[in-house]
């Protein structure tokens, strides 16, 4: 298709945005140190993950763009996050699994 | 629909006359060119069918007596059956209508010159022919495997015939698979010409567009199982193999994670297909289009929900097992929706018994036998009766080769004055048609009762209570191969001495019918716009 | 494709105007679905490590304490760390300053180098303790804790592959930038303002390097025509064409997101 150069997406973010999300993961990543220090039984693997979720997304957002993207890459990112739901949900159904 | 172009001066050399940056074979297996793509895989695939059939027909004569008939050593009628089923389903029925008519037609149906990225759609057929060929060498590179086409473990970690180059070789025609589904996915977002909206594509855009997801998102799962397999194979792993701790079942879960989705990436091409042909030989306009469009993207989803419908009987707990059959029984809706859809296409419509529409038709009644087979199997109490049996064996025949495979003969036989610029012969297209229908039946019906009074599947030896059904079944094997033979070599015959073909012998609307047939190059001789609804028929349209 | 210029600034801008398949949008789009992929192939191992961790939970509570956390922690902040890198890379990209852009992925590359390092010694360590797979030691663990240490080498093993040809698409990306952008094949000039006769014909780039001399001119020469084929050159990666470069990075973040998930899936479980 003949498009002309320079139609580069254009969205600049700046350097100081990315180090500032640089300190925020940083932060993230000794919280969730810490927090493994801490003996909260089951609760601590929802934890752990409820922070590799902000992590990442913090990474999606604003190191890979996706929040400045248009709305079709979100849609179809959704689509990926509920389909490995989906297969991870559905397996857990069959209780027999892996005694 | 209405398409400009600037009228139809054959004025460009077409996609076979170009003159390419090389010349003869190599103008082929290293053009970008989407056409000669699509005809490179329809060609290996029809080849590879070809061997699957081979394959099918020793089967058949060894069934038609319990123990040995022409095969003296059981293991061997193991590794056939494997092999069988890994040809037919990876190397035929998974590609099937998506990398050869999809390939061919997509960019034409959406108005463009090619798909989103060629290079990558070249490397997707070359991984294709490499992953083809790995897994053929490990028939010959020490014992053949024998684990059936499911590379079960802990059988598939065990045994030392070949398996790991099996494996290896369907790890890469994934690849192949996952490459042309985000190709495809890429152009259909991207590459549509003015006026090719997504409520005016053809269906077969649709169809293809919605098995591309699946594509990308099915596939990677088995490619890491498979690894995992090899790795266990190799390096003792210990994820699956119950030796080491780990649990046989949720190979089974994993296989099928894909594996069901799979059987969708089989079967929505097809219906595309048939979208297309019903309209064109009932000359009227599909019923329900928006239905059928949204009921592929439907399978696509609900399809994803049912895998662990294969292993009712494995020993998953029963609430699985009932989570499951429900979600099975969801999953049959949508397809049925395009049933009632393309029967009421032809209700009133001006119907033409020609080649395609004689596959069409037959691809209803096949399918819709096996899809309520399925239905059957999902039902708990029946499958544990059914499981394994040949009842299972005729409904995926029923549904892959009554399905998809006369899908994409119908597709051949509707779009090969288009891809070829040649007519063929349509008696003895329909001959052959006839030939094939009959003795698909003939042969697959059978199954069914057999399976349904217990005759087991992968089985080299049987009672001989069964033997006069196998024998049946095996004559309508030969009547079968008979039509299959030729039907082929009726369109051999015509690729060479075919009358010239005009440019839309069928009288259809879509997109591809008003460009030459053979296309040019570049698809169009120049970029069309579309306007007016996907299959509005004139009441007269000059052929 | 043919173009004609008659000045070295409307060369550079004819230049620009050639018709290469290029569609920013489609290519991203095709980079993303690429991405779900790995997602999705990740996630088959992740089934297996839900399904697991669910039975054995104590087990892979004690397996877990055999990780080093400190190395672990380390790791996860380097590849953060090479992640900002990575994004840095494509603002200076944006911003015209190639070379910052270059030691920039330069410098994401070593962040890989040093993580693989660490991983290196953490399996050695593990491998010499006799943890590794079908190891007799291993076997005689309990259940939970083999199944603990076969996801491990297979998810940490894929994840570190990963690294590694994430490194290798970044230095080729560095090398490409750091190459000139454009290739002219040849030039046609119309209407020459001065005779000809006795020059020679050349193009040169932006630095007065020469990209093509011709022979010399006889004269009563007044059109000079050199037709311009521009081959479809090699990849270029420059301040109006850096799709290539955004899309090794997005798959660089996606390695790095992978670790995200496997840091507390291995290591924080304890």
């Amino acid at each position: 298709m003949e498009h002309g150069h320079g139609e580069n997406g254009g969205h600049v973010v700046s350097y100081r945005t990315f180090v500032g999300v640089w300190l925020a993961l940083l932060m993230l990543t000794a919280l969730t140190v810490a927090v493994s220090g801490v003996d909260l039984k089951r609760l601590s693997v929802l934890t752990a993950l409820a922070v590799a979720c902000i992590k990442t997304s913090l990474v999606l957002g604003i190191f890979m763009h996706l929040k400045y993207e248009d709305r079709i890459f979100k849609v179809m990112f959704l689509v990926v996050v509920v389909t490995l739901a989906i297969f991870i949900g559905l397996t857990f159904t069959d209780t027999t699994l892996a005694r | 629909m209405a398409v400009d172009v600037a009228g139809r001066s054959h004025a460009l050399p077409d996609y076979l006359n170009h003159r390419a940056a090389y010349s003869g074979i190599l103008s082929w297996v290293l053009s970008t060119d989407h056409k000669r793509i699509g005809v490179m895989y329809l060609v290996s695939q029809l080849a590879f069918f070809l061997v699957g059939v081979g394959l099918g027909f020793v089967m058949r004569l060894e069934m038609l007596t319990p123990g040995p008939t022409v095969i003296s050593n059981p293991a061997v009628y193991n590794a056939i059956f494997t092999v069988h089923g890994v040809i037919m389903i990876f190397l035929f029925v998974i590609p099937g209508l998506i990398a050869s008519f999809g390939n061919f037609f997509l960019p034409i149906m959406i108005g463009a010159k090619d798909v989103a990225f060629p290079f990558l759609n070249l490397l997707s057929w070359w991984l294709f022919i490499i992953g083809a060929f790995v897994a053929i060498a490990s028939l010959f590179t020490g014992g053949l495997p024998d684990t059936g086409w499911t590379f079960y473990v802990p059988y598939s970690i065990q045994t030392n015939t070949n398996t790991t180059l099996a494996l290896f070789g369907v790890f890469i025609l994934g690849f192949s698979s996952i490459l042309t589904g985000l190709n495809f996915v890429t152009t259909v977002h991207q590459m549509r010409a003015p006026g090719m909206r997504w409520g005016r594509m053809p269906l077969f855009v649709w169809a293809i567009y919605a098995t591309s997801w699946i594509q990308i998102l099915a596939t990677p799962v088995l490619g890491i199982t498979l690894l995992l397999v090899m790795l266990e194979r190799m390096l003792g792993i210990g994820v699956f193999d119950p030796a080491r701790g780990g649990d046989p079942v949720l190979y089974q879960h994993l296989f099928w994670i894909y594996s069901h989705p799979a059987v969708y990436i089989m079967i929505l091409p097809g219906m595309g297909a048939i979208s297309e042909i019903i309209p064109t030989f009932a000359r009227r306009t599909i019923f329900g289009y928006k239905f059928i469009a949204g009921s592929s993207l439907a399978i696509a989803l609900f399809g994803s929900l049912v895998w662990a419908h294969h292993m009712f009987t494995v020993g998953i707990g029963e609430r699985a097992a009932v989570i499951f059959s429900l979600l099975t029984f969801l999953v049959a809706v949508p397809s049925a929706i395009k049933v009632f859809n393309w029967v009421s296409t032809l209700y009133r419509g001006s119907i033409e018994l020609r080649p395609p529409m004689l596959f069409a038709l037959a691809f209803i009644f096949l399918f819709s036998i096996g899809g309520f087979t399925g239905l059957m199997q999902g039902a708990l109490a029946l499958d544990i009766h059914l499981h394994d049996t040949y009842f299972v064996v005729a409904h995926f025949h029923y549904v892959m080769f009554g399905g998809t495979g006369f899908a994409l003969f119908g597709a051949l036989h509707y779009w090969f004055p288009k891809m070829f610029g040649r007519m063929y012969n349509e008696k003895v297209a329909t001959i052959a048609w006839a030939l094939m229908f009959v003795g698909f039946n003939v042969l697959y019906f059978t199954m069914l009762l057999m399976g349904w009074l217990g005759m087991p599947r992968r089985y080299y030896d049987y009672l001989p209570q069964y033997q006069s059904w196998h024998v049946v079944a095996t004559v309508g094997s030969w009547i079968l191969i008979a039509g299959v033979l030729l039907m082929l070599g009726n369109l051999l015959v015509a690729l060479k001495r075919g009358e010239k073909a005009p440019d839309n012998p069928w009288g259809g609307v879509t997109p591809e019918w008003s460009t030459s047939s053979p296309p040019p190059v570049e698809n169009f001789e120049k970029t069309p716009t579309f306007t007016g609804g996907p299959y509005d028929f004139p009441t007269e349209v000059a052929r | 494709m043919n173009h004609t210029a008659t000045t070295g600034g409307g060369a550079q801008a004819a230049l620009r105007e050639v018709e290469h398949h290029f569609d920013y949008t489609g290519r991203k789009l095709g980079m993303w679905l690429f991405l779900f992929t790995e997602l999705l192939l990740f996630g088959g191992l992740f089934v297996a490590y839900a399904i697991y961790r669910h039975v054995n939970f104590a087990d892979f509570h004690t397996a877990a304490k055999d990780l080093d956390l400190v190395l672990g922690t380390v790791n996860t902040v380097i590849l953060l760390t090479s992640s900002l890198t990575m994004a840095l890379s494509i603002t200076a990209m944006q911003k015209g300053n190639r070379r910052l852009a270059v030691w920039l992925v330069a410098l994401t590359v070593l962040c890989g180098l040093a993580f693989l390092v660490i991983k290196y010694f953490e399996w050695t360590a593990k491998i010499s303790h006799g943890i590794y797979p079908a190891s007799p030691e291993l076997m005689k663990l309990p259940q939970g804790e083999v199944r603990f240490f076969g996801l491990y080498y297979a998810m940490t093993g894929l994840h570190g592959l990963h690294v590694i040809i994430g490194m290798v698409l970044l230095t080729v990306m560095a090398v490409v930038i750091a190459r000139k952008p454009f290739r002219v094949h040849s030039f046609r000039v119309e209407d020459a303002e001065e005779p000809l006769a006795g020059a020679r014909p050349a193009i040169v780039d932006a630095g007065g390097w020469p990209l093509w001399k011709g022979g010399v001119i006889d004269e009563n020469v007044e059109h000079l025509s050199v037709v311009v084929r521009l081959k479809p050159g090699p990849e270029t990666i420059h301040p109006s064409d850096y799709v290539s470069l955004e899309n090794a990075g997005l798959y660089w973040h996606l390695v790095d997101i992978i670790w995200i998930f496997l840091f507390p899936l291995f290591y924080l479980i304890t």
